[in-house]
């Protein structure tokens, strides 16, 4: 009977498999404890909003846009500069100010708080901004960095910012 | 069963690495101002008003200084009294730099707010505040160039007016520079101010 030319190597990769899976287990783990127990360092204190161009026809339109969420967690000394940015032809009310075209907005906080700002983008007029302290102890930074990753492959990938608790107003 | 495990293990590796990436990200250097910056800084929109100095406010007459400019009414209960006593405390804690501030202070409710009420009014905090009044429309003009909200709430005599509470930072050239949200306390605003008069 005539063996197949390419059976043979099929079989010898999977002898290597468990200790790829094994490898990349290990990877994982060290990844995680290292997510856990490093100090975090971050380049940029600054939390990105951005109003796409575009945005004031597709409203006239009748379409439904939703750019700034509800609720907006900020991390004292980390992420700490709510950064609002207007790409539109027109001004725009977006989170406690009007923003004109092309300009951006730059808002640090230096206080763990919560804060309240009249915002008329939003249904209930209202945007609150949760600042956090900065993360204390091996669970608090595992849980920053699992928020920050998540945020940044859903914006990778087009999604809206996420929120434990809040909705997109 | 293998093939699930490797596959998930990639998986981990990947959101590794974009964890990795994600904390080491280009840097960018942080606002130098407590207050909110607009970059870049445009002109502020100008108005003419009724001041409450017996003269028209403009915010052309203020070049050379840097202007605080605020909203709200004198019937306000909490907001405004802190804001202006936190101003007043500003221009005390600036010294002899105080003389180049000019707080401006437009009112949302023109009904019961005319240039006298106002200069009462602003007088108990510092006497230096000017007080702007106009016409409902010509008010509500203004609001718009700033995106300012203000909504009446109640009725009678004694309603009150929800309003944005922030305060406004224009430089000596009469652009608009920050934008400072309510709660700052006076030193936040000393030391805007000391950077906006050097710049």
């Amino acid at each position: 009977m005539e063996q197949h030319p390419e059976k043979p190597l099929r079989v010898k990769g999977g002898k290597w498999r468990p200790l790829i899976a094994i490898g990349l287990s290990l990877l994982m783990l060290g990844g995680t404890g290292w997510a856990a127990l490093a100090p975090i360092h971050v380049a940029s204190h600054d939390e990105l909003f951005e109003i796409p161009h575009g945005t004031w026809a597709r409203r006239m339109a009748g379409e439904k846009i939703e750019i700034l969420p509800q609720t907006i967690r900020l991390t004292l000394g980390l992420n700490d500069v709510l950064l609002l940015r207007n790409k539109d032809d027109v001004p725009h009310i977006f989170g406690p100010t009007l923003i004109m075209p092309g300009q951006s907005f730059s808002l640090p906080f230096a206080q763990a708080s919560t804060y309240t700002f009249q915002c008329t983008a939003h249904a209930t007029g209202q945007l609150n901004v949760i600042v956090d302290p900065p993360p204390q102890s091996a669970w608090d930074r595992l849980r920053w960095r699992w928020r920050k990753l998540t945020n940044t492959a859903w914006r990778f990938a087009g999604l809206p910012y996420q929120h434990e608790h809040g909705g997109h107003g | 069963m293998r093939s699930n495990v490797t596959r998930l293990s990639y998986a981990a590796a990947l959101l590794l690495s974009l964890l990795f990436a994600s904390e080491s990200a280009s840097a960018s250097t942080g606002p130098a101002l407590k207050a909110g910056v607009f970059n870049p800084p445009y002109v502020a929109p100008d108005f003419s008003l009724r001041g409450s100095n017996g003269s028209d406010v403009t915010l052309a007459r203020y070049r050379g200084k840097v202007v605080l400019l605020t909203f709200g009414y004198t019937n306000c209960a909490a907001v405004c009294p802190t804001t202006l006593a936190t101003l007043a405390q500003t221009r005390a804690g600036l010294g002899k730099a105080a003389n180049a501030v000019q707080v401006v202070y437009v009112t949302v409710d023109p009904a019961r707010d005319d240039a006298a009420r106002m200069k009462h009014y602003l007088a108990a905090f510092d006497p230096s505040f000017v007080g702007a009044t106009g016409t409902p429309d010509a008010l509500a003009a203004v609001r718009k160039k700033y995106g300012i909200t203000a909504v009446k709430q109640g009725g009678g005599s004694n309603y009150a007016m929800a309003h944005t509470s922030s305060i406004f930072l224009i430089d000596r050239a009469g652009k608009l520079r920050a934008l400072m949200p309510f709660g700052h306390d006076a030193a936040d605003f000393v030391h805007d101010v000391r950077l906006l008069l050097v710049q």
